[in-house]
């Protein structure tokens, strides 16, 4: 189970968690990671031969909702707390068309 | 009348009192925001994140003007809302830069059954960002103080809450649970704190941090007050999937005598190294708990070593998804940069302090490509290993479980600057929420200035022998819990 | 049809393709939020907290989309599982707000099922279904709405999709054709999606490879994405395939990437997406149990199916005794299935409103742009006026004449009929007048036809038929001139 982090490592999952990080900060955090994770090395010495994973619910299932309204009240519409907006719509920065496609 | 910790008036005396006619809910609330002014600006306690002044007083009046409202169970309460829980109007920073200037448009349906019980929200309060933290020194906006000893912390995640009642501005408030995080506060500051059953209690409209572990909880001065406020909060509801459909107890109904009651002591929460302050009064705890009738019982949770790993691998993975949202499209800060990735990156790392970046790399890590079995799966798997161990000893024929809710009483600012350090504070907490048990902690004694907390666990939503066990402890130690 | 250049190619190359198909299912609300799901409102007028993603906020399934998945899912023929699991795929994109989207991984809600399609030269080929599971749309991004920035809008977010993936059974553009319409037509006839891929209910990324005839093992294959029509999918594989090929014939390996196919341009381009980043780091949902359906509730709704594409057909056939083409046009769509049943059966001459609604309606249909379902004559007025001629109340041309003032009228058609003298007259002592008038009008067409020139009776009866304004019974009339001529 014990897996060395690398500053390589970090700098992905940071691109994945979209979270930017210096070259200084992300040695830092490849330490911590580390040292953090040496602490998670004994629960691969548990036997879970035959364990199933967690699941908070009894087996009851799922309660769904009938298909109607009404939609929840806002106090306000989306572009009164949005960033930027215009005429309605969310603005961004803009992608070259299909730029990360959906990832 | 229940005794509340600081000498001032508990719920149930405002409550009665409104009904009566003897206090007004203005009057209440008008002290309540007055020493909460007091608290933040002299005693410099840093509570309060915000105070919400004129809907509360605008929410007093309306008690005040109506029969039905005065009669409700917490008519004229105040209390207070760690700002990780949504209130319509008001901001809901989590602690955090990230939603600076964003105002929340609804109300979380914990809010909206307290109001609907008569009780009026004073302000929101401190909290560790994003409640990733055990003392609410990570917060963007400062630390908060413990009333009892203004140079230690308040525990954390839920510190600004557990202060506020414990400096007496309400009886009770808000606060969320997902290691430990109202129990711990509640220890550090000699007052009650509760977690629901996973599922007993809506999380709709708190913040999540992690899904499956996160409950909203409640803070009070005695037993009695938080029971009020549970069972106010307690019950399914159609807005969110997880919450169950088990009917919620009358929680105040419960007998004092503990004939015929096990509290099981399991051995792993009761360490050689264990702070001896925190073991003398846990003994003297469960001395009380005998002389009451009840039969102490030792018992094996085998597999509580292995929670802290278990809880940090989990929570985090949670977390690392929760949080995505943080984006800076839809609301809150957004920083610009190179184009959209930039957008991005510059946001989330100008928003987010260091534990919740760590806590979100973590996260990350441990659900991707490669290392998704080792890590997050074999946590999952061992989590029901820890879950098993409650329901074993419960099945075995004991009621509720006695333990200290932390290792050490409060500690000084900085003094846990390892991460890893400061997780081990959650260590007998934590289990209760990878099982989805419900845990009370209640004040049992002082070290010095400092208050201890014991912890009393029950099985799944057996809350209400959960405050029966409570409220007869509280009433047998008496005053000695605070000394 | 295999196009010339693809058939070339095929000969020393095979095309194995699988396509993803995203459905909208047609539900009031969206899947985890009671917001509508109405197209075409103002940008960002249908979110609520769940779906802007707001802090605090969290989802709960729309009991619809679960049985229309369902229903969808037994018309595949797939098997419904009792337990399924939703997950978190987790990714930054700005029209997807919570920086994950629900749906399902490794315990989808259906697998193992097929569509039966026709292959160019007639015969039939099973296309496997490997899975159908259910996840909620993402929202729009517009980036050419306002210069130099996207413009997001999240009505779309949140609506309740399936993912209907297929087995890389298909191996030519015309397969894949003929299996995306027969997929689009059978949940048309479920009722479960508006399928229209120029509205966008309807989306489809195809996975592509291409290995030497006789190879057994798969050849890499690359996804193509983009793609707005059904001949948009057949021809962009086509190309892609093409450009595989060439690669292969060159020696070269083809990479796996994601393509996007240029319309316009006839061309496909590679997608700029990082390598390495395609990582989802799926869980299972948290905000959501398991869902469990019992198996009599899912056995009801294989019970309460509506008729099936193929049952209707064969149906068609037995019930109203007709010929293949005429039914494969008739069950195009079951709204112009219904349409025609509904004539059938008021008119009990399957044969003629056959010929009525694949002659006349359609053509109105496509000469005014309406749809059947809002086509002016309904079908009980349409069974009206072929009584009417069955009768011998109006002739087939007047029959015409009434259907096209039924089109832009909503009048009966023998209010229609007798108001423009459209009644077939069969009065002998009228007939002979107007055959008096044109005897005398056309007197040379008359002596030829009196002196055994039989084929000029048309001629003389068509003159008939124009003065009579179409009303005048044409067998009685043939009769009545051959009398008069002792012919």
């Amino acid at each position: 189970m014990a897996s060395q982090v690398s500053v390589k490592d970090v700098r992905h999952v940071a691109m994945l968690a979209r979270l930017g990080v210096t070259d200084a900060r992300a040695a830092e955090i490849a330490r911590e990671l580390n040292t953090i994770l040496e602490h998670m090395d004994a629960l691969g010495r548990v036997d879970t031969n035959g364990v199933s994973e967690y699941s908070a619910f009894d087996g009851a299932g799922q309660r769904l909702r009938p298909d109607e309204g009404p939609a929840i009240r806002m106090s306000g519409d989306a572009d009164s707390f949005a960033p930027a907006a215009r005429e309605g719509l969310l603005l961004v920065p803009r992608l070259a068309t299909h730029e990360d496609v959906g990832e | 009348m229940s005794v509340s910790s600081h000498g001032r008036r508990t719920a149930a005396q405002i409550a009665a009192g409104v009904r009566a006619g003897t206090l007004t809910a203005k009057d209440v609330v008008s002290s309540a925001l007055a020493r909460a002014v007091e608290v933040d600006a002299v005693d410099k306690l840093n509570v309060f994140l915000a105070l919400a002044g004129q809907q509360a007083t605008q929410q007093a009046v309306r008690v005040d003007a109506s029969d039905g409202a005065r009669g409700a169970p917490l008519a004229g309460v105040p209390f207070a809302a760690k700002d990780n829980i949504s209130v319509a109007g008001l901001q809901v920073t989590c602690g955090s830069r990230i939603l600076e200037g964003y105002v929340s448009p609804y109300s979380a349906t914990v809010i909206e059954r307290l109001r609907e019980a008569g009780a009026v929200l004073v302000g929101k309060t401190n909290l560790d960002e994003f409640a990733m933290g055990s003392s609410t020194e990570n917060s963007a906006f400062g630390p908060t103080r413990n009333p009892l000893s203004p140079d230690l912390v308040p525990g954390g995640s839920s510190g600004g809450s557990a202060a506020a009642v414990a400096a007496g501005v309400v009886p009770i408030a808000l606060g969320s649970e997902t290691g430990g995080s109202v129990r711990q506060p509640a220890a550090f500051c000699g007052i009650v704190g509760v977690k629901p059953t996973y599922g007993r209690v809506s999380r709709y409209g708190l913040v999540a941090f992690a899904s499956s572990l996160d409950q909203i909880g409640v803070f009070g001065a005695c037993v009695a007050d938080a029971s009020t406020a549970f069972g106010v909060i307690a019950g399914r509801d159609d807005r969110d999937a997880t919450t169950a459909d088990v009917a919620v107890d009358d929680y105040l109904a419960t007998e004092g005598s503990l004939k015929g009651v096990v509290i099981g002591r399991p051995r792993e929460y009761f360490p050689a190294e264990l702070d001896a302050g925190v073991a003398r009064h846990c003994e003297r705890a469960l001395d009380r708990l005998r002389s009451l009738g009840a039969e102490v019982r030792d018992v094996s949770l085998p597999h509580t070593a292995h929670a802290i790993p278990v809880y940090y691998i989990v929570a985090p993975a949670e977390a690392s998804s929760n949080l995505a949202r943080f984006d800076g499209v839809r609301y809150g800060l957004r920083i610009e940069g190179d184009g959209l990735r930039g957008m991005y990156e510059a946001t989330r790392s100008g928003g987010f302090g260091p534990e919740v970046t760590r806590r979100i790399m973590l996260g990350t890590y441990v659900l991707s490509a490669g290392y998704y079995d080792a890590y997050y799966r074999k946590a999952m798997q061992v989590r029901t290993l820890i879950a098993g161990d409650f329901r074993n000893v419960f099945a075995s024929g004991v009621h509720a479980l006695f333990t200290p809710t932390t290792p050490t009483p409060a500690f000084p600012f900085g003094s846990r600057s390892d991460p890893y350090e400061m997780y081990l504070s959650d260590i007998f907490t934590c289990t209760a929420n990878l099982a989805g048990v419900p845990a009370l902690s209640l004040p049992i004694g002082r070290v010095g200035k400092l208050p201890v907390g014991g912890q009393i666990i029950a099985p799944h939503f057996a809350e209400r022998r959960m405050f029966q066990v409570a409220g007869a402890l509280e009433r047998a130690l008496g005053a000695e819990a605070h000394r | 049809m295999t196009r010339g250049p693809e058939a070339a190619l095929l000969a020393r190359y095979e095309m194995v393709v699988g396509l993803e198909v995203h459905v909208q299912l047609k539900t009031a609300t969206k899947a985890f939020c009671r917001c509508a799901t109405s197209f075409g409102d103002a940008p960002n007028s249908n979110v609520c907290p769940v779906c802007l993603a707001l802090p605090g906020s969290l989802p709960v399934l729309n009991a619809t989309a679960v049985e229309l998945a369902v229903r969808a899912a037994v018309a595949l023929g797939c098997t419904v599982h009792g337990t399924s699991v939703f997950a978190r795929k987790n990714y930054f994109y700005p029209d997807l707000p919570k920086g994950y989207q629900i749906s399902q991984f490794d315990k989808p809600l259906a697998t193992g099922g097929h569509v039966t399609i026709a292959r160019a030269d007639g015969s039939t080929v099973n296309v496997g279904v490997t899975r159908l599971h259910m996840e909620e749309d993402a929202g729009k991004s517009l980036h050419d709405r306002f210069h130099g920035v996207t413009a997001i809008d999240l009505n779309r977010a949140g609506i309740a999709l399936i993912e209907i993936v297929s087995e890389p059974d298909m191996r030519s553009t015309q397969e894949a054709g003929a299996y995306l319409r027969a997929i689009k037509q059978i949940l048309q006839y479920m009722d479960v999606s508006d399928v229209s891929m120029e509205e966008g209910s309807l989306r489809v990324d195809a996975n592509v490879s291409a290995r030497r005839r006789g190879a057994t093992e798969l050849g890499q294959k690359t996804e193509v994405k983009n793609m707005n029509s059904f001949t948009g999918v057949e021809n962009a594989l086509a190309v892609e395939f093409a450009r595989q090929c060439a690669v292969l014939d060159a020696g070269g390996v083809v990479e796996q990437m994601t393509m996007l196919w240029d319309a316009s341009a006839g061309e496909v381009r590679p997608a700029r997406a990082k390598e390495g980043s395609h990582d989802y780091r799926y869980f299972p949902e948290p905000d959501l149990p398991p869902l469990v359906l019992d198996a009599s509730w899912i056995e009801s709704v294989r019970a309460r199916l509506p008729e099936l594409p193929q049952a209707r057909r064969s149906r068609f056939e037995r019930e109203y005794k007709l010929v293949a083409y005429d039914v494969d046009v008739l069950t195009a769509s079951p709204a112009l299935a219904d349409y025609f049943e509904a004539v059938a059966r008021a008119t009990t001459d399957a044969k003629a409103a056959a010929n009525w609604v694949m002659g006349e309606v359609l053509a109105a249909l496509k000469s005014t742009g309406a749809t059947i379902g809002s086509f002016a004559i309904r079908p009980d007025r349409l069974a009206e006026l072929l009584r009417l001629v069955r009768h011998g109340t109006v002739s087939h041309t007047a029959a015409k004449q009434i259907f096209s003032a039924m089109v832009a009228s909503p009048e009966a058609p023998d209010a229609i009929a007798s108001r423009n003298g459209l009644l077939q007259v069969s009065d002998d002592a009228a007939l002979g007048r107007w055959l008096n008038e044109v005897i005398a009008e056309l007197p040379k067409e008359a002596e030829r036809y009196a002196g055994g020139e039989k084929k000029l009776q048309g001629v003389l009866i068509g003159a008939v038929m124009k003065k009579s304004k179409g009303s005048a019974d044409p067998k009685r009339l043939a009769q009545l001139l051959a009398a008069r001529f002792g012919t």
